[in-house]
């Protein structure tokens, strides 16, 4: 026992140094200031403008390396590393300051779906792009008229043979106006009942019929956009899974939203350790209340982190996360909103300018515990189906 | 370190631990002693010692089973789900640790009993209402070879029934750890009517004179030496606290899918199931930090103050949450002494001022996260 374990630790110090050296020699300076703002943030696509020329070779280096999603297989662009692998190069990203080279829904949400219920002609098209920042995509979902009842979309295919014609309308679909395609829910059988008739379908944007309007939030930032459908012809071939099988693939991919939210996320910015914050502000120091707040979300953050490492052990042990991703979605989001609160509050009236302030993180977590599942929907999954309370 | 989910071997652990404890030690085995006017169960620590669990941290060597920080968590975890009452936490977690890290025979000699249930120790440290083992002031002064103490401390777990008590005291040198028998002449202790029902006692020290080889270590080293085994305590405490904290919820749930009212099961109101599914996820929370603190005095015990601050800091506010939020679901039965909530809260707010409150935690995680 003890040899399996001094070689697991030997064989991941060398990659530590792999990875390490890597980085030293691949980060270009500009890219280690240690920020993760939504400023600093490589979305990629095909009308991606970087922002600088080390933005460009930091995404080129790391695609290279399958640095940008180093947990898929290399045959789909990933570099293939197990989660202890992936978590030594966090760190070690972490410990250099280095930016994400891409985030994307593409990363995050389309590829988890595509590696789990996609074909091989469409794992082969859609996953090496996104891998190496090409494409963009969007999450077409919510309806004016399907918010918290997800299952309730209407945006209909009519059938037509090899094809779908989509008519309908999408809401608070993030960054559609710069997407490239769109993974959207589409009923496809109005005459099933409301789960069994969804088919999570694949859309270029550029397709005839298509268009955007982004929408001005509180926070004077427009990431959501509304999207329409006009006629629009959809070959049966971009459907992932079975045909009206979507909410299947649909749920999942909430599963893994709702990780990634809880998980302090790419998009919150959240931005200084609020610690950092309460310590340098003035008031920080000298209000009493605010210190007792802040003790009380610095103890709830490391335990809600202690929760994220418990389930990636028990994912990775083969117990999958399942219902319990409904807690994290909910405890992450209730948490990050309370941090931007205080840090707020610590700052007093030099976070009141919009300028290098946190006032529009402040404003853009209040999204958080709507998106992608409000907390009242999370506590009543957590209430059904863990609890078993009644219905 | 391990891996934050239980081991084949704890998940083993834990379902005979419940086994045992359903049937040797149920809620309805305090509701007895409570009313017998008992409060330790010497026969069920007799069992306890059979079982390995005396010795959970005592070496293979002074006869103990050795199983490490998160083994003992796992059982008390157990009792905190029956509420059974034993001196664990001070005898075999807190004292052990202490033991352990004494060279020389008598200490070796102690574990031995300590592993059979033949001596059991409680911890004499706070001074005032709150838990801080800096502020401590029972005088010790030397006297020839050894010391003279004098002083009260007014709270001390197990401190009615234990054979042995470990003192904090302060001398010329700073703070100083003794090992006393608890019959050493002048040591006066007078039993408190605890809301849990459980043994604690005023201990009283008037010229009480001992030897020099009751002092543990160096003179002054008294807190160093007293602090894994405080850490040690705090994590388990904090596990007896979830172990507690969970038995109180299911019983709470239990009630939301049987009591009718309108007509209906009260489980199918979203009011009362939106706050169950809060109480479900603050638990979720607080089981991580504990199984951590365990895992981090397993693996790094001189670095484990973080994690295990986290965990009884946790454990403390969860168990308030919950007992809270258990005698209001319950309604009218909630308040009443035939119904068993009321032993869960008041050992829930027994164990969240033993070994540091909320507060105290809080302050350390904060002062450690640098503000």
């Amino acid at each position: 026992m003890t040899t399996v374990t001094e070689q697991a630790t030997s064989d991941s110090v060398g990659f530590r140094t792999e990875i390490r050296d890597w980085l030293a020699a691949n980060c270009p300076e500009e890219m280690r200031d240690g920020t993760s703002g939504e400023d600093s943030i490589c979305w990629g696509g095909s009308t991606w403008v970087f922002t600088s020329p080390a933005q460009k070779t930091w995404l080129d280096r790391c695609a290279a390396r399958g640095f940008t999603v180093p947990t898929w297989p290399k045959a789909y662009g990933g570099a293939g590393l197990n989660r202890d692998q992936d978590k030594i190069l966090k760190e070690e990203m972490q410990r250099i300051g280095a930016r994400s080279p891409l985030d994307s829904f593409g990363i995050w949400m389309l590829g988890p779906a595509l590696l789990k219920f996609g074909t091989e002609e469409q794992k082969q098209q859609f996953l090496p792009p996104i891998a190496r920042g090409e494409i963009r995509w969007c999450q077409g979902y919510s309806e004016p008229g399907a918010g918290s009842d997800l299952a309730g979309v209407q945006t209909y295919g009519a059938d037509h043979g090899n094809h779908w014609v989509v008519n309908g309308q999408k809401i608070w679909t993030s960054y559609a106006d710069r997407a490239d395609w769109i993974f959207a829910l589409v009923r496809t059988d109005r005459d099933a009942r409301k789960h069994l008739g969804i088919s999570f379908v694949l859309m270029d944007m550029r397709c005839e019929g298509i268009s955007t309007r982004p929408i001005q939030l509180i926070s004077g930032a427009s990431p959501f956009c509304e999207t329409f459908f006009d006629n629009v012809e959809v070959s049966k071939t971009q459907v992932v899974g079975d045909i009206n099988r979507g909410w299947d693939v649909a749920k999942y991919l909430l599963t893994h939203e709702r990780e990634m939210i809880s998980n302090g996320g790419n998009v919150l910015g959240s931005g200084r350790a609020l610690g950092a914050v309460i310590a340098d502000a003035e008031t920080g120091q000298s209000d009493p209340v605010l210190r007792a707040d802040a003790m009380r979300a610095e103890v709830d953050s490391l335990a809600l982190e202690m929760t994220l490492e418990r389930y990636k052990d028990q994912a990775e042990g083969g117990q999958g996360v399942g219902d319990a991703s409904a807690m994290l979605k909910y405890m992450g989001t209730e948490l990050n909103k309370r941090r931007l609160e205080l840090v707020m509050s610590a700052e007093g009236t030099a976070a009141l300018d919009w300028q290098d302030s946190p006032a529009s993180d402040w404003l853009r977590t209040k999204a958080n515990s709507i998106e992608g599942g409000t907390s009242e929907v999370m506590l009543s999954i957590i209430s059904r189906r863990i609890l078993n309370l009644p219905g | 370190m391990a891996k934050l989910i239980q081991t084949e071997e704890e998940i083993l652990l834990s379902e005979s631990a419940n086994g045992f404890l359903n049937k040797a030690a149920p809620v309805s085995r305090l509701r007895q002693m409570r009313d017998a006017g008992e409060h330790s169960d010497p026969e069920l620590w007799q069992d306890m010692a059979a079982a390995g669990w005396a010795g959970v941290l005592v070496p293979e060597a002074e006869g103990g089973s050795d199983m490490g920080h998160a083994a003992a968590q796992v059982l008390a975890r157990e009792m905190g789900r029956t509420l059974a009452v034993s001196p664990f936490i001070s005898t075999a977690v807190m004292a052990t640790t202490v033991l352990r890290n004494q060279s020389g025979p008598q200490s070796r000699t102690r574990l031995q009993e300590i592993a059979e249930g033949s001596l059991t120790y409680s911890i004499a440290l706070d001074e005032s209402a709150k838990f801080n083992p800096n502020s401590i002031n029972l005088k010790a002064e030397k006297r020839g070879n050894g010391y003279v103490l004098n002083g009260l401390k007014p709270f001390v777990v197990d401190g009615g029934m234990a054979d042995r008590v470990l003192v904090l005291a302060r001398s010329e040198d700073g703070l100083c750890l003794f090992d006393l028998a608890r019959d050493t002449a002048g040591l006066a202790t007078t039993a408190i009517q605890m809301i849990d029902s459980r043994d604690a006692a005023s201990l009283a020290f008037e010229n009480v004179e001992v030897s020099g080889d009751t002092l543990l270590g160096d003179p002054g080293a008294g807190l160093e030496l007293l602090k894994p085994a405080l850490e040690a305590g705090q994590a388990v405490l904090a596990a007896e606290t979830a172990g507690l904290s969970e038995a109180a919820f299911t019983l709470t749930t239990d009630y939301l899918k049987e009591r009718k009212q309108f007509g209906v099961t009260i489980g199918s109101f979203q009011a009362l199931q939106h706050r169950a599914a809060h109480l479900w996820c603050e638990m979720e929370l607080t089981h991580s930090a504990i199984l951590n603190a365990g895992r981090q005095l397993d693996a790094n015990p001189q670095n484990a103050t973080l994690a295990v601050s986290v965990a009884k800091a946790r454990a403390t506010e969860t168990a308030q949450k919950v007992v809270q939020e258990g005698v209001q679901m319950h309604g009218g039965i909630g308040m009443t002494d035939a119904f068993d909530m009321g032993f869960y809260m008041k050992r829930a707010r027994v164990a969240a001022e033993w070994l540091g409150d909320y507060g105290y935690h809080a302050a350390i995680v904060a002062k450690l996260r640098g503000f």
